[in-house]
């Protein structure tokens, strides 16, 4: 249970949440606005802290960690995309990937090439060396994957990654992290409201008012 | 992390300059003001810093080395016979008017020193030879009551004038510290320059003394004031007096206390109030570096490398820009500036604690982030 505010203007954002993520699956996490989202992103990220019950990550009780513990072990376990890419505007876009690299203590010479090769891995080794700013949406997002990624994590968590990006970028972007939820040993949780994305996805968890109201598969075109 | 820091402080073009200038500023008045004070206060003891005689001794109540207090000629016999005193010399120090040629009158300070001696003569003399000083009628001036006086077309070696209807003749200039009241100072002999004042009872102004080699100028110091009764005083105990009269009796140390405190108070106001903008602005960036596993302690870390990166140069260009302003100002004795290594450590200290300053309310703010902020 998660709420915000005290007394008469209390909000329980989240209730009765009962939901399991397995590795190797991609969660869409869907539902109106106001209705828990990313409330609930938050929580399972363990950047937000619960009132109530408790958050296992990767055998991991989040929820009982603390703070610093839980910091360390995000950094290690997790990758993060955002809806505003959230990029660093002075940093180079190899620089912005190796950011995960340099917060584990990895020296800068190979933290750099290691998010150069992840970059090539995102169709962006010719942009290395690029600011944000001289980079289109898609990109920044793709810099933005490439970030999340360079650091192998297991559990990787993005809140509406297309909702900044056209259709096509939109596309390519799901393709890329379709392809890291495929990975037997690592999960991809999405929120998103775009509805074009939704056959990306394994499984599907419908959120109102802070309750999970439906969990199902998804059923894409050739398969049943 | 550290080079995640630079960059986002040198990326940030404005906020960075109006940082470093509101730190160049601070640095600046402060170094400048408290180089300009400890100017006056070097100017304030200049008549016994210029004698260069390790034993003052005077009248047991004096209060600083401008504010003559005559003593009984006989003091100079005793302190010469104060065991660990070398040598001790009477020096005559007084105001007098003196009369030029053309009418002018100017006040002077009248210097008499011990004439088989001429221990307190200046080290260095500019024109003329100072031991002609010895001729009948004869003067020496310091560069001072050239520049008072009417400049060196008017004042040089051999130019005449009258002290107390006096005929005064100038042999030699000398070079001397400028003083905090800047009246010229005339040179002469002890016994002429009892000549040339007006008759009073007492005459002898000072004793200078030396203590023999090996035994400890305070030691003798303090022999000669509990043998004699006078006042005896260390030349540096004299200048120390001497400035702390000054500090007492004139306005001079609030003045320049305050404007001092006023260029720390807006250097931390400006400073901190940029700093906190800059970490404000850049709160998703450092909420997206929690979200990442940036631990608190690593991101106060990369506020404080950037708080002390801009101190620092702040530090290194206000310095520079204060030190210009003196050399410019301060050529040829127009401004007292005295840029001392102790004032620098002191500004130092001012400016690491307007950096941590500015630093630790940023720290406050990212140490309450949370970092669900990038989900916002």
């Amino acid at each position: 249970m998660k709420s915000f505010g005290t007394g008469d203007t209390q909000v329980t954002v989240l209730r009765g949440i009962d939901l399991d993520i397995y590795l190797g699956e991609m969660l869409l996490l869907v539902g109106e606005s106001g209705g828990g989202k990313t409330t609930l992103l938050s929580a399972i990220a363990g950047i937000l802290d619960i009132d109530d019950g408790d958050i296992d990550v990767l055998g991991v009780p989040l929820s009982d960690l603390p703070a610093g513990k839980r910091t360390a072990f995000r950094g290690q376990t997790m990758g993060f995309i955002y809806q505003q890419f959230n990029l660093l505007p002075v940093l180079t876009a190899a620089e912005n990937v190796a950011v995960p690299l340099l917060i584990q203590k990895i020296g800068r010479p190979e933290a750099l090439r290691r998010a150069r090769a992840m970059l090539d891995r995102v169709g962006l080794g010719d942009r290395a060396e690029f600011l944000p700013k001289n980079l289109s949406g898609g990109q920044q997002q793709r810099v933005a994957i490439a970030r999340a990624l360079v650091n192998k994590p297991r559990l990787l968590i993005c809140d509406e990654p297309t909702a900044a990006l056209d259709g096509p970028n939109g596309q390519k972007i799901m393709e890329l992290l379709r392809e890291v939820g495929r990975s037997p040993d690592r999960c991809v949780v999405v929120v998103t409201h775009d509805s074009r994305i939704f056959h990306f996805g394994d499984r599907m968890a419908k959120l109102t008012d802070g309750r999970i109201v439906s969990i199902e598969p998804i059923v894409r075109e050739g398969t049943a | 992390m550290n080079y995640v820091a630079l960059k986002m402080l040198f990326g940030d073009r404005a906020k960075y300059l109006m940082l470093l200038c509101g730190l160049t500023f601070a640095v600046m008045l402060i170094v400048q003001q408290g180089s300009i004070f400890w100017g006056l206060m070097i100017w304030s003891q200049s008549s016994v810093s210029n004698l260069n005689v390790p034993i003052w001794v005077t009248d047991p109540g004096i209060a600083q080395v401008d504010e003559v207090k005559p003593i009984a000629d006989t003091a100079v016999d005793r302190v010469r016979s104060v065991s660990g005193v070398e040598w001790a010399v009477p020096l005559y120090k007084g105001l007098l008017r003196a009369r030029l040629s053309n009418g002018e009158y100017h006040q002077i300070t009248l210097t008499g020193l011990e004439s088989s001696t001429l221990i307190g003569r200046p080290a260095e003399v500019l024109d003329g030879r100072f031991e002609d000083i010895l001729q009948p009628d004869a003067v020496a001036l310091d560069q001072w009551a050239v520049e008072r006086m009417g400049g060196p077309n008017v004042i040089k070696v051999g130019t005449v004038f009258e002290l107390n209807d006096k005929l005064a003749r100038v042999v030699a200039i000398a070079k001397t510290q400028k003083s905090f009241t800047n009246i010229p100072v005339v040179y002469t002999t002890y016994e002429r320059a009892i000549r040339y004042v007006p008759r009073e009872r007492r005459t002898l102004s000072y004793v200078l003394a030396k203590p023999k080699d090996g035994v400890p100028v305070e030691e003798v110091t303090r022999r000669i004031h509990e043998q004699t009764g006078l006042g005896a005083f260390t030349a540096e105990e004299f200048s120390w007096k001497t400035i702390g009269w000054v500090l007492k009796n004139t306005g001079i140390g609030i003045n320049f206390g305050t404007t001092i405190l006023l260029g720390f108070i807006v250097g931390m106001a400006i400073a901190g109030q940029t700093f906190y903008l800059f970490t404000v602005e850049n709160l998703r960036q450092f909420g997206a570096l929690k979200a990442m596993g940036a631990s608190t302690f690593a991101l106060a870390r990369m506020i404080l490398l950037q708080a002390f990166t801009v101190g620092l140069t702040g530090y290194g260009v206000g310095i520079g820009l204060a030190t210009v302003f003196g050399f410019l100002t301060a050529r040829g004795g127009g401004l007292p500036f005295v840029e001392t290594w102790q004032l620098l450590l002191l500004v130092l200290a001012a400016l690491l604690a307007i950096c941590t300053f500015s630093a630790v309310i940023s720290i406050i703010k990212l140490a309450w982030l949370e970092p669900a902020i990038v989900f916002r």
